[in-house]
């Protein structure tokens, strides 16, 4: 018989989705059994007691879990999350239940026995639960001791070539989609620059000396698989600076049938044969393209690189050569402000492996002088930017304003010029004037 | 100008036992104030501070903070000092 009745958990289950609540249950039995006598370092009956505060949770409608606390590996200010329980007389299996994020590798690649190291590791000194993976893309270790967490670091660190990921005010562990390693439409090696930016910046990723968290996520184009414009601080979008490449004969093949759109997606029902009008030209967002008498046209300098086009038809259509990426910033989500999402910054940088991507960490550190100088506690880069102006952070990161920068007519009728911006700068020649103009 | 580490650590640990009974964790940025410093400068001394174990972080999760060591109280973050 289970250690707590939980009726509350056990409802659900019942629902036709996969469920959390089975999963604990299934991992709450392979301890009990433990078939592979692992020596547990936490208590054998963490996960009963899991849900049993859980259970208790939804009862009282209440959490019973204190909020943070003083738990961290040594000289690191990140990538451990203290949980303690409030119930611990009851529930002594969670009363630390700490989370370790640990950095999952860059595009998400890993052998299945460095996974099942992991979960070696985590069966033998944490509750065995993990979450694959964390929203900010981390592999997450759910639940342990206190004194666990040295040793699971140093194994980690040792054995398995395996850092800790970041959390709290930090850099948050850098995410990217899979790129250039699968995806033909990537138009930068995201791997590349995720591990070399991760590295780059460890100080940042686990010493806290920032306002508040700060995200990097790195899409390959701009259909954003790891959704960079919605969840990073800074999004490295893929881009091409050229004309879209078009194969005339591919088109005509879509437009005879030859070939399924999409790649054959959408196929759960008949949507009938494929209308390039209606289903390309007329969806284009900027009406920049046009198919007369068997040829396709598309006006690249109206193209805004939505990819919608190059989705439907992959065969026919393909990204230009000249590729890099766009970076916006100041999206988050909703804590003070509500939903945010990021701002173009720069339309085009070359992404150069050449020179360690020096235009890259040249933008990324002039954001952070400014942020870590004015940012208020817990204020996002997005929230400084609305706070200061999109025109403070074109002059701190000296970037020149252009009509990309404009979302809408500007509201506000008056212009306050700077001297620098004014020919001869508040100062006249009071005698030349009185040329011109009687007292 | 470099700071001077040890004249800037007996700053940090003043100015934190002053404020004690009150407070027992800080802002990055509190201590740079403290410091009169920019953030970079203020992060080195810091981060020194901390591998000697005179101050220790705080994370909630979201936020980190600082404190001399041992003298965080959990009850704190639940607003109950004192
Ligand atoms: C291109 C030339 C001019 C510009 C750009 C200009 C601009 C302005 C602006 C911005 C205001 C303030 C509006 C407000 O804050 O409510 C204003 C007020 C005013 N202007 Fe001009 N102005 C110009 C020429 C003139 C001329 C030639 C006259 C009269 C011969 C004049 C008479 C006034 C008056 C009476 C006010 C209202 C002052 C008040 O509210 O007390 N302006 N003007
Ligand atoms: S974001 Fe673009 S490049 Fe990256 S995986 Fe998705 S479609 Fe491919
Ligand atoms: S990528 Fe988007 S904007 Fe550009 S031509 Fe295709 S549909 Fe139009």
């Amino acid at each position: 018989m289970a250690k707590h009745e939980t009726p509350l958990l056990d409802q659900l289950e019942s629902g036709p989705w996969p469920s959390f609540v089975s999963d604990m249950k299934q991992e709450a039995e392979s301890r009990a059994k433990n078939v592979n006598n692992v020596e547990f370092q936490i208590p054998k009956d963490v996960i009963e007691d899991l849900m049993g505060v859980l259970e208790l949770s939804y009862k009282d409608g209440t959490t019973h879990w204190k909020h943070g606390g003083i738990v961290g590996v040594f000289g690191y200010g990140g990538g451990v999350i203290g949980r303690y329980c409030d119930q611990p007389e009851s529930f002594p299996g969670v009363a630390h239940f700490h989370t370790l994020r640990v950095n999952q590798p860059s595009g998400h690649f890993y052998s299945t026995e460095y996974l099942r190291q992991l979960c070696d590791l985590w069966e033998f000194r944490g509750s065995g639960l993990t979450n694959m993976h964390g929203s900010t893309g981390d592999i997450i270790f759910l639940g342990t001791t206190t004194p666990q967490l040295e040793e699971i670091f140093y194994e980690m660190t040792h054995k398995l070539d395996q850092d800790l990921g970041g959390s709290g005010s930090n850099l948050r562990t850098p995410s990217d989609c899979i790129g250039q390693a699968r995806c033909e439409y990537a138009c930068y090696d995201t791997q590349d620059l995720c591990t070399h930016l991760t590295q780059e910046y460890q100080d940042e990723l686990h010493r806290p000396a920032f306002p508040y968290k700060f995200k990097f996520k790195f899409d390959g184009c701009p259909n954003c698989c790891v959704a960079s414009i919605a969840r990073a601080d800074m999004s490295f979008i893929g881009t091409w600076k050229d004309d879209i490449r078009i194969d005339q004969d591919a088109v005509k093949g879509y437009v005879n049938g030859e070939f399924k759109p999409n790649g054959g997606s959408h196929s759960g029902r008949d949507w009938g044969p494929f209308d390039i009008q209606k289903e390309v030209i007329d969806l284009c967002p900027t009406k920049c393209m046009r198919y007369e008498n068997g040829k396709l046209e598309i006006n690249n300098r109206e193209c805004t690189r939505c990819m919608h086009c190059i989705n439907v038809m992959p065969r026919a259509l393909r990204p230009g050569k000249q590729t890099g990426c766009s970076i916006l910033v100041g999206a988050k989500a909703p804590i003070l402000d509500g939903a945010q999402m990021s701002s173009l910054l720069l339309p085009f940088v070359e992404v150069n492996k050449e020179n360690d991507y020096q235009e890259v960490k040249d933008v990324i550190e002039s954001i952070w002088d400014w942020w870590m100088e004015e940012g208020k506690n817990r204020e996002r880069l997005g929230e400084l930017m609305k706070r200061q102006g999109f025109q403070k952070l074109l002059e701190v990161t000296g970037v020149d304003p252009i009509p990309q920068h404009v979302s809408e007519p500007r509201h506000n009728p008056y212009i306050f010029w700077k001297e620098e911006e004014v020919p001869g700068g508040w100062e006249r020649d009071i005698n030349e004037f009185r040329k011109h103009h009687k007292r | 100008m470099a700071l001077e580490y040890e004249e800037s650590k007996q700053k940090i640990i003043e100015a934190l036992q002053k404020k004690s009974k009150s407070k027992s964790k800080f802002y990055f940025s509190d201590l740079a104030k403290i410091l009169d410093a920019k953030p970079r400068e203020a992060k080195k001394i810091v981060t020194q501070m901390v591998q000697e174990g005179i101050l220790e972080f705080w994370s909630s999760g979201s936020t980190s903070m600082y404190g001399l060591k041992g003298t965080g109280k959990q009850a704190g973050a639940e607003h109950e000092d004192g």
